[in-house]
């Protein structure tokens, strides 16, 4: 599939690519680049002195026991969605590959939720599930949960498990299903003949023929739920209660833009920075193996 | 082992389309069945539907005995080698063979043995470790034979196992596939669309079209006695010569009752003489030699009859004044441009009713 096209003049490749290059060094290189820089100065509360202090920001980071909270709280948000994500947009592919009447319809609807903007998923659901507004709550309080995301840590996470999951659902379920249309039926109509009764078939021949597709979504469930929840995250608790729901990606934006700590800030978007390298390496390195059979 | 029974079985698409229209065979216990016919004859969704993989919609599948219509793929003790093989990609050699013993929770000593028997038998020895995609085509065609034949199942169903294969291998595999079938006496049905395979391989030879048995038979039967047109022109290469019987040049030479009704006259290739003479009771025609075909041991005269204005503007159903293929032995053959006279034994003729859908003898 290496396909080259030639150019007639030598310019005009240059120029096609040079809008995206543009804005890949506006918007991407430039910050990181001044992120970078701002991680080794240390500013005073009023911005009036700043001094280069080497790597004063990061030690100073990995002494505070609040940034591994944040870490920690982090990858357990991240291992949350991105599971629950992934096997419901499974369940969901795997009843939306048969034949059904509607099945358009069906599909069609089940994509929707990917066109919404994370805060409006934010303000969707915190409509359905706010303690006092909600319409949800009234139902689970009538089920005798002491429903209270305001002041319940875990429930606010729930929350937030439950908002950003529910938003990649559509994502994992459009892989998913173009992932179970390119296994040959023959090959399951074979396992059918082995002997294979449909649950043996989905685990022994669907499943490890999907896992490609697996490991993809994988990887951007997570690099999604790293940095994509920013926004579902400021509208439904604010990183609250206490600290109980502020992830990497959100204590960067309060430590920096609300408590002033520019320096630390800095650091820790940086470190941020070096994680999704290293996830897009390993996610490049292992597609490119087409990782299983 | 076990016979197989096809009675009356249909098959009608939700939107009406009749893809079979009821079917009659019987296969024998042991017995190497080839459904053969152009595609779209519905040969595969016969074959399929025989396996369960397609629902019937009218008649009864029989298999030993049992009538399986409703019954499960794998409760069919049935065992199929797909056109594109269908191994599992992501399993080695030997657990593709093992898979569907492993499902049907056999001791996997006993597994190991079967698979290790197979893969001797197919030549599979030494690759069990590897992957499909490590294979050739050749190979993955063995592997889909020996995932069959470690099940010992009742009856072999293969679709068009040969097709993705070069024309060497093909040839190859056919002789060992029929080998092997006669070896474990285990009841086949073959599907194909080469006549060459479906002569080779039958022991009964189905030919179907347009979703109905045309005739079924000991291939060699056939190919002397074809009961239509269709598979007189299907069964055999190059295919028989069939003319209209019209034009009062051939209506002249026939003689018998059989002749006084018969539309259409078949004459294949290699029961042409080139000659002066007639022999009695035979045909001869006047042809121009318009192209030779030298293939080594045989050669092919393609000539054209010459035609009165009259006969051109044929009534409905009858045949075009064609082309005439002759098969002579060696590599002689007359000029290009050469008028030259053919004749038949009337032994050699082949007479249809008007429609082709009928044979006649004379």
């Amino acid at each position: 599939m290496q396909k080259q096209a030639i150019f007639q003049s030598k310019l005009l490749p240059y120029a096609l690519v040079a809008p995206q290059l543009a804005i890949v060094l506006v918007f991407f290189y430039w910050p990181a680049l001044q992120a970078m820089i701002q991680s080794f100065l240390l500013q005073d509360a009023f911005g009036l002195s700043t001094s280069f202090v080497w790597f004063e920001n990061y030690i100073d980071l990995f002494k505070e026991p609040a940034y591994f909270e944040a870490i920690l709280r982090t990858f357990f948000f991240s291992f949350a969605i991105a599971v629950s994500s992934l096997s419901f947009a499974l369940l969901l592919a795997v009843m939306a590959d048969k034949p059904l009447r509607g099945s358009m319809l069906y599909r069609t609807l089940l994509i929707w939720p990917y066109a919404v903007a994370p805060p409006v998923v934010g303000v969707l659901w915190i409509f359905m599930l706010h303690p006092s507004l909600g319409v949800l709550s009234r139902y689970l309080r009538a089920l005798g949960v002491d429903w209270n995301p305001l002041l319940d840590g875990d429930q606010a996470a729930a929350l937030i498990i439950l908002a950003a999951a529910w938003k990649q659902i559509s994502y994992n379920f459009l892989f998913f299903l173009a992932g179970l249309q390119s296994i040959p039926k023959s090959v399951l109509e074979a396992a059918a003949i082995d002997g294979a009764r449909p649950m043996r078939r989905f685990w022994t021949v669907t499943f490890p023929l999907l896992s490609p597709t697996i490991f993809f979504l994988l990887v951007v469930n997570i690099v999604y739920a790293f940095f994509d929840t920013f926004g579902i995250i400021d509208t439904m608790t604010r990183g609250g209660p206490g600290k109980s729901t502020e992830t990497l990606v959100y204590k960067v934006y309060t430590d920096g833009l609300l408590g002033g700590n520019l320096g630390s800030s800095a650091a820790q978007s940086v470190i941020l920075m070096i994680m999704v390298i290293v996830l897009t390496g390993i996610q490049f390195r292992f597609v490119e193996r087409k990782v299983t059979y | 082992m076990a016979n197989v029974t096809l009675r009356n079985v249909r098959k009608t698409y939700p939107g009406g389309f009749e893809a079979i229209k009821g079917v009659d065979v019987d296969v024998g216990d042991g017995q190497f069945c080839v459904l053969v016919g152009p595609s779209g004859c519905g040969k595969s969704t016969l074959l399929r539907m025989v396996a369960g993989l397609e629902t019937v919609t009218g008649g009864e599948i029989d298999i030993g005995g049992r009538v399986v219509n409703g019954i499960e793929p794998a409760d069919r003790d049935i065992a199929m080698v797909f056109q594109n093989y269908a191994l599992y990609p992501h399993m080695s050699v030997y657990n593709n063979m093992a898979y569907g013993l492993r499902n049907r929770g056999m001791a996997e000593a006993e597994i190991k043995t079967r698979v290790e028997e197979a893969a001797r038998v197919l030549e599979l020895s030494a690759m069990l470790d590897r992957k499909p995609r490590q294979l050739s085509g050749g190979q993955r065609q063995r592997v889909a034979m020996g995932r069959a034949i470690v099940r010992q199942p009742k009856v072999f169903l293969f679709d068009e196992p040969l097709s993705n294969l070069d024309a060497k291998l093909r040839i190859a595999m056919r002789v060992e596939i029929r080998r092997l079938q006669r070896r474990l006496n285990t009841t086949s049905i073959y599907v194909t669309h080469d006549q060459l395979e479906a002569m080779t391989l039958a022991d009964i030879l189905v030919v179907m079209n347009g979703g109905q048995v045309e005739q079924v038979g000991n291939p060699l039967a056939i190919y002397e006695k074809p009961a239509t047109t269709f598979v007189a022109s299907f069964i055999g290469a190059p295919p028989m010569n069939l003319m209209s019987t019209r034009p009062e040049e051939i209506r002249s030479q026939l003689a018998g009752s059989a002749a006084a009704d018969a539309g259409v006259l078949g004459i294949r290739p290699e029961d042409f003489v080139i000659t002066d003479q007639t022999p009695d009771g035979g045909v001869a025609l006047p042809l121009t030699v318009e192209a030779i075909e030298r293939v080594g041991a045989e050669t092919f005269v393609y000539g054209s009859r010459e035609q009165e204005e009259k006969h051109v503007a044929a009534t409905p159903g009858e045949l075009p004044p064609g082309e005439i293929i002759v098969r002579i032995p060696g590599t002689e053959a007359p000029a290009i441009g050469a008028r030259i006279r053919v004749a038949a034994r009337p032994a050699k003729l082949h007479l249809f009713s008007g429609d082709g859908r009928k044979r006649l003898e004379a």
